[in-house]
């Protein structure tokens, strides 16, 4: 029986390649790059070149490409939502009609556009999770938000708070699935019944969970403490970060790509 | 009447980067009325080869049967295996959920779709094997001390009237008194006839307790014999993550350098062999 077995979203998958040992910084930024490019995409068409450059960048990342396609798993049905909502609402030249129910062929680009956009953004962004230890991410992170720290941002803090969330995600879902498990082998349905049933069910999974949280976050706090854990100024990192010639390449390499597949969606498509 | 593992392998994320090899060709048989214990160090395969005794985890390869009746994916046994094998985590006490401990006990009955006119009954019979009166039933499981605690969720799980009850590292977090305790009702049951299987790393209480000790290391069986066999590999056969009781270390050097202490991990019988010598 599988409960939490799969892998999810956000996890880190580790391996010895070239984009895994790029600077985080580097790989946020090339992230965003990604991310800004393909809302400025304005073709359907174009994603066949997008596609071809997940290809390569899951090549270099040396990850099975099956393993970052189940990324974009838990966006699917928001995926086919978006894309059944455009089917069924577009207004324009009918293919067929049902009753009232008419599909237009503008409704079906949109449809294939929005929900290839929407798979694109998060199969990019999961790159960043996949190959990239979450310390190290809260670490780009901060360096990325600390010449902010002189207005009064928090950066050192906005980390810390993410680095600790991150930690406690495999915990928190080991622990819900060691207490489902014990709670089912004491007889318990979690999906049998109605909705109200079911949710009636997960309280023996919630009110110990909420126990564990609490219990966890105030030893967590203490050990904080009992360390003389105060805040970020003045302290040093074990590992510092370095930007590195392979980084500037990558991101210009990749700028270069996407800025030539956007001039390629403009120009060449009609 | 019995469980039978045959030739059990279990991997965790198959074909993916994260593959792990838990569990590799687990064979054994425990009857009721007898008590078997799984050693091995952390990261052994134990826990995962407890889930698969009541079908938390379905096997990927090999079999379990619990009294005839084989554990696989949608099964129509599935929930009477459940049942009949009352599975016991790691720290139990962090389960427990309900406002009063007769509502704790009575989840698993209720669940089993025990008529409500029974369950007091039954609640109570729980609470007595595990040492526990009547007078804990109004009282909030969450006010209790580690030890009540950790009996409460095992009288909970007595509660379904299991025929054989997994226990996963129970004596975890105990202090002494606390885990005599425990051992002497786990033997209490095993001679009531439940059928026990203690997952521990403690060898100690392994030797003391069972008829049969299976080791696991790595995933795999090391060794599966009686506790006198057990020890005869041990000495033989260092098994990282693993020593031998302290117990059991010194009577082997006295046996050694008299042959007349026999090896043991009763400090009785090693009392008495060293007050012979004496004389």
């Amino acid at each position: 029986m599988k409960f939490l077995d799969n892998l999810t979203f956000g996890q880190y998958v580790p391996s010895e390649s070239p984009i895994h040992h790029l600077d985080p910084r580097c790989k946020i930024a090339c992230v965003l790059v990604l991310l800004t490019s393909i809302f400025m995409v304005r073709h359907t068409t174009s994603f066949i070149g997008w596609g071809l450059l997940l290809l390569v960048v899951t090549s270099f990342s040396r990850l099975p490409l099956r393993l970052v396609v189940k990324t974009a798993k838990p966006v699917l049905i928001l995926a086919l939502f978006t894309a059944s909502i455009h089917i069924f609402f577009t207004k324009g030249t009918p293919v067929f009609s049902l009753g009232i129910i008419t599909v237009t062929r503008e409704g079906l680009r949109m449809a294939a556009f929005t929900a290839l956009r929407l798979l694109f953004l998060v199969l990019f962004a999961s790159f960043l999770t996949l190959t990239t230890k979450p310390m190290e991410l809260a670490d780009g992170l901060e360096r990325l938000f600390s010449p902010l720290t002189r207005f009064g941002f928090p950066a050192h803090e906005l980390a810390m708070m993410m680095t600790i969330a991150l930690r406690f995600i495999p915990t928190l879902l080991d622990e819900t699935d060691r207490i489902m498990k014990a709670q089912l082998a004491r007889g318990a349905y979690f999906d049998k019944g109605s909705l109200w049933k079911r949710l009636k069910a997960f309280l023996p999974v919630l009110i110990p969970l909420f126990i564990i949280v609490f219990q966890r976050a105030e030893d967590l706090s203490t050990a904080m403490e009992a360390r003389c854990y105060r805040g970020g100024k003045g302290r040093t990192r074990m590992h510092p970060l370095t930007w590195r010639t392979s980084d500037t390449i990558a991101l210009l390499g990749l700028s270069l790509v996407t800025a030539l597949l956007l001039i390629a969606d403009r120009t060449l498509l009609p | 009447m019995s469980i039978v593992v045959d030739r059990l392998s279990h991997t965790y994320h198959p074909n993916t980067p994260l593959e792990t090899r838990a569990l590799r060709d687990i064979t054994f048989e425990l009857q009721r009325g007898a008590w078997m214990s799984v050693v091995g160090h952390t990261g052994s395969g134990k826990s995962t080869l407890v889930q698969h005794l009541n079908g938390l985890l379905i096997p990927q390869s090999g079999s379990v049967v619990v009294d005839g009746m084989e554990v696989r994916e949608k099964s129509p046994h599935l929930r009477a295996v459940r049942r009949k094998v009352g599975l016991v985590f790691q720290y139990p006490e962090q389960q427990l959920f309900a406002e009063s401990v007769l509502e704790e006990v009575a989840f698993a009955p209720r669940n089993w779709g025990v008529p409500e006119a029974e369950i007091p009954g039954l609640v109570q019979s729980s609470l007595a094997l595990v040492g526990l009166d009547g007078q804990y039933l109004e009282r909030s499981p969450f006010h209790l001390s580690g030890g009540e605690k950790r009996k409460v969720a095992i009288a909970s799980v007595l509660a379904s009237a299991p025929e054989y009850l997994v226990l996963d590292e129970p004596t975890a977090g105990l202090d002494s008194f606390s885990r005599k305790e425990l051992v002497d009702l786990l033997t209490a049951l095993k001679e009531k006839g439940y059928g026990i299987l203690l997952v521990t790393h403690d060898l100690d209480i392994a030797l003391q307790a069972s008829d049969a000790i299976l080791i696991l290391n790595r995933g795999e069986q090391v060794v599966r014999d009686t506790p006198r066999r057990v020890i005869e590999h041990l000495r033989g056969d260092h098994i990282p993550g693993l020593s031998l009781p302290d117990i059991v270390t010194l009577s082997a050097e006295l046996h050694d350098r008299t042959g007349t202490v026999p090896v043991t991990w009763d400090w009785r019988v090693l009392a008495q062999a060293i007050g012979e010598m004496k004389r």
